[in-house]
């Protein structure tokens, strides 16, 4: 989670928009009855994405009050996950990968660019609301290090220059494409698969 | 090595799409109906005697722990849960699968959960692999439309119902029972065991969690025999495996190989050796972050299966593979993980909520060689404290990678030490 200290950005209320109450149906139906608490992070997930990616307390009010459950029910888990935002974040969230595999092939370098291109440090948002700047955890894609997560989308095999273009394209408003930024598709090596080059019916 | 025609997963780079029809043109959902006919003893028995052990770490044999589940639950339903929480440090297999084979994934649940009578599978992927999840909700919907999954599916005359749920970014929710918390709405806290989740689990009912990969190549099993699948590898280390080869190599890549391949077979002839050649490594951790490194000389006849390693001092864990070359300052890398577990720790036992924050606090002063010699032992000492003293593996996890480096890399430790020391003095004189 996000630190909890911006209390004056609090809405008074919360309420999910018309087009997102539409998904509850969807969301409930994948539990048994009796069984409606396990809809708490889909529903949070839910109000953090209508509230500009991050969670205010009457959000977690308002979930509690559809659940039928005590707010320190939400709350816990609000506190518990680290994708809820518990505090306003910039629109771009800029997540690079500074594990093991991160590090070993130079994620270094890839969070010092970053910093100096945003001018701004771990953890801070740019004054325009445009860009925060988080170190996160392994996020599991290893063979394509280093890499960066901005908000639903993975960058991989970045080097400077890579992550340099892809923080001017955001700042220009065009998306950059996710994906590996060199020649590759996915888990293959580069310079192209060795195996599976005329894959067939395996069974 | 492995031949393609012997690769379960055709599509684990992406190159084809992830839609039915690309899997039906791999084999996936081929004559599915009828190995359900054949009952779930003869599945459980097929994937017992495949020698398959699953692929998220621990290793239990996945037909035995299919075997515990109860026939009679006095009318409580059965519940199949698939860890897709993927979070372990060097690993990214099971991300392949959701966004490349999902239909693959799809049907093996079918398929376990006729071998163990679930109604319904809940598929818990990590949260952050939001374009992932889209791909799988996309292939349960098409699977759906086309009458594989849901009312009789596959005409097979059984209901099952799969159902995708996104985490939230806890790492510890791929603990089978903080991930069966979480499903349920709750933080994601390791339950006491017993009960085992096979008798009291998700909704406190009988509840078997497995690794997507574990799942995922059932199907191909059933389709080509346990035969075949045990052909690959050596006894109690049977079959084929995805590997994630990461960190200083030419090629980083995701293969599938046979179990019992060498380490340096892996390396040099899918990854394209070790970046500066074979003489440049330093350390490989063979099996995602919770296995103790392995310095080069163990490496150069290292077997990559689970007995293989554990000979070693070390263990396949999740088959991903994180090679270090000599540029790496081990230290600095061990301490990195040791700052991991003390995030992810859920903080509900002691010696874990405590350890690992502690243990992080001594790998930094580690770093710089900031630490009295002694205090190597004290660090050692402690990590024996933990291990084993909490509710789930994560103490264990977090306690390896530190004895890992101590066992193999002690003189470094202490080099490091003096040479601080000694450039203290200097100054000082």
């Amino acid at each position: 989670m996000s630190s909890d200290s911006s209390k004056a950005m609090q809405p008074e209320t919360f309420e999910f928009s018309a087009k997102n109450q539409k998904k509850f149906n969807t969301i409930f139906a994948k539990y048994p009855k009796g069984r409606e608490a396990s809809a708490m992070m889909p529903l949070l997930d839910l109000a953090q994405r209508q509230h500009d990616g991050w969670l205010p307390r009457a959000a977690m009010d308002h979930i509690a009050d559809i659940l039928n459950l005590a707010p320190i029910r939400v709350y816990e888990v609000a506190t518990f996950y680290t994708m809820y935002n518990l505090a306003p974040v910039g629109k771009n969230h800029i997540q690079v990968c500074t594990n093991l595999p991160c590090w070993l092939r130079g994620s270094d370098k890839i969070m010092s660019v970053c910093k100096e291109k945003l001018g701004i440090e771990l953890g801070d948002t740019t004054n325009d609301g445009k860009f925060t700047l988080s170190e996160v955890e392994c996020l599991c894609a290893c063979v394509n290090a280093p890499m960066m997560q901005i908000n639903d989308d993975f960058y991989e095999d970045l080097d400077e220059d890579s992550t340099v273009a892809i923080l001017e394209s955001i700042k220009s408003g065009v998306k950059p494409t996710p994906g590996p930024q060199n020649s590759r598709k996915g888990g293959e090596p580069e310079g192209g698969a060795k195996t599976l080059r005329d894959s067939k019916e395996a069974n | 090595m492995l031949k393609d025609s012997d690769r379960i997963f055709q599509n684990i780079y992406g190159f084809k799409g992830s839609g039915l029809k690309t899997a039906k043109s791999i084999g996936d959902w081929k004559n599915t109906k009828k190995y359900i006919a054949k009952g779930r003893d003869w599945i459980v028995d097929e994937i017992k005697n495949s020698g398959l052990r699953g692929r998220g770490g621990a290793g239990f044999s996945t037909g035995m722990k299919w075997s515990f589940m109860p026939k009679e639950t006095g009318g409580r339903p059965v519940y199949l849960t698939i860890n897709a929480d993927e979070g372990e440090p060097g690993t990214c297999k099971d991300r392949e699968i959701l966004r490349n084979e999902p239909h693959k994934l799809i049907e093996g649940a079918l398929l376990a959960a006729a071998a163990v009578g679930a109604c319904a599978a809940y598929i818990y992927v990590r949260g952050e692999f939001f374009r992932e999840g889209e791909v799988l909700q996309r292939a349960i919907d098409e699977a759906y439309a086309a009458g594989l999954i849901g009312k009789n599916s596959c005409g097979s005359g059984i209901d099952f119902d799969v159902h995708m749920q996104m985490g939230a970014g806890a790492y510890i929710c791929g603990e089978e029972s903080a991930l069966i918390e979480s499903l349920e709405g709750k933080p994601g806290q390791p339950r006491l065991k017993p009960p085992f989740p096979a008798n009291v689990g998700l909704y406190g009912c009988p509840t078997t969690v497995n690794n997507v990969e574990s799942i995922a190549v059932v199907p191909t099993i059933l389709r080509r025999g346990a035969k075949w699948f045990s052909s690959f590898g050596r006894e109690n280390n049977l079959g084929t495996k995805l590997f994630c080869i990461s960190g200083h190599v030419n090629n980083p890549c995701i293969v599938e190989e046979t179990m019992g391949i060498t380490m340096r077979d892996l390396i040099d002839t899918h990854a394209g050796g070790v970046r500066g050649g074979w003489d440049n490594l330093l350390a490989v951790i063979p099996g995602g972050a919770s296995v103790p490194m392995m310095p080069k000389n163990l490496c150069e006849e290292a077997i990559m299966d689970y007995d293989g390693l554990r000979e070693h001092g070390s263990g396949l864990g999740t088959g991903a593979v994180m090679v270090m070359d000599r540029s790496t300052d081990l230290i600095k890398a061990i301490a990195r993980l040791s700052k991991f577990y003390a995030h992810e720790s859920c903080g509900q036992c002691t010696p874990c909520r405590e350890g690992t924050g502690w243990m992080s606090r001594m790998m930094e002063r580690m770093v710089t060689g900031d630490m009295a010699i002694d205090e190597i032992d004290m660090l050692q000492d402690v990590t024996k404290q933990i291990e084993g003293h909490t509710i789930c593996a994560l103490g264990d996890a977090a306690a390896w990678p530190i004895q890992g480096l101590i066992r193999h890399f002690r003189p470094e430790i202490e080099r490091r030490i003096n040479d601080r020391a000694s450039r203290l003095s200097g100054q000082a004189a």
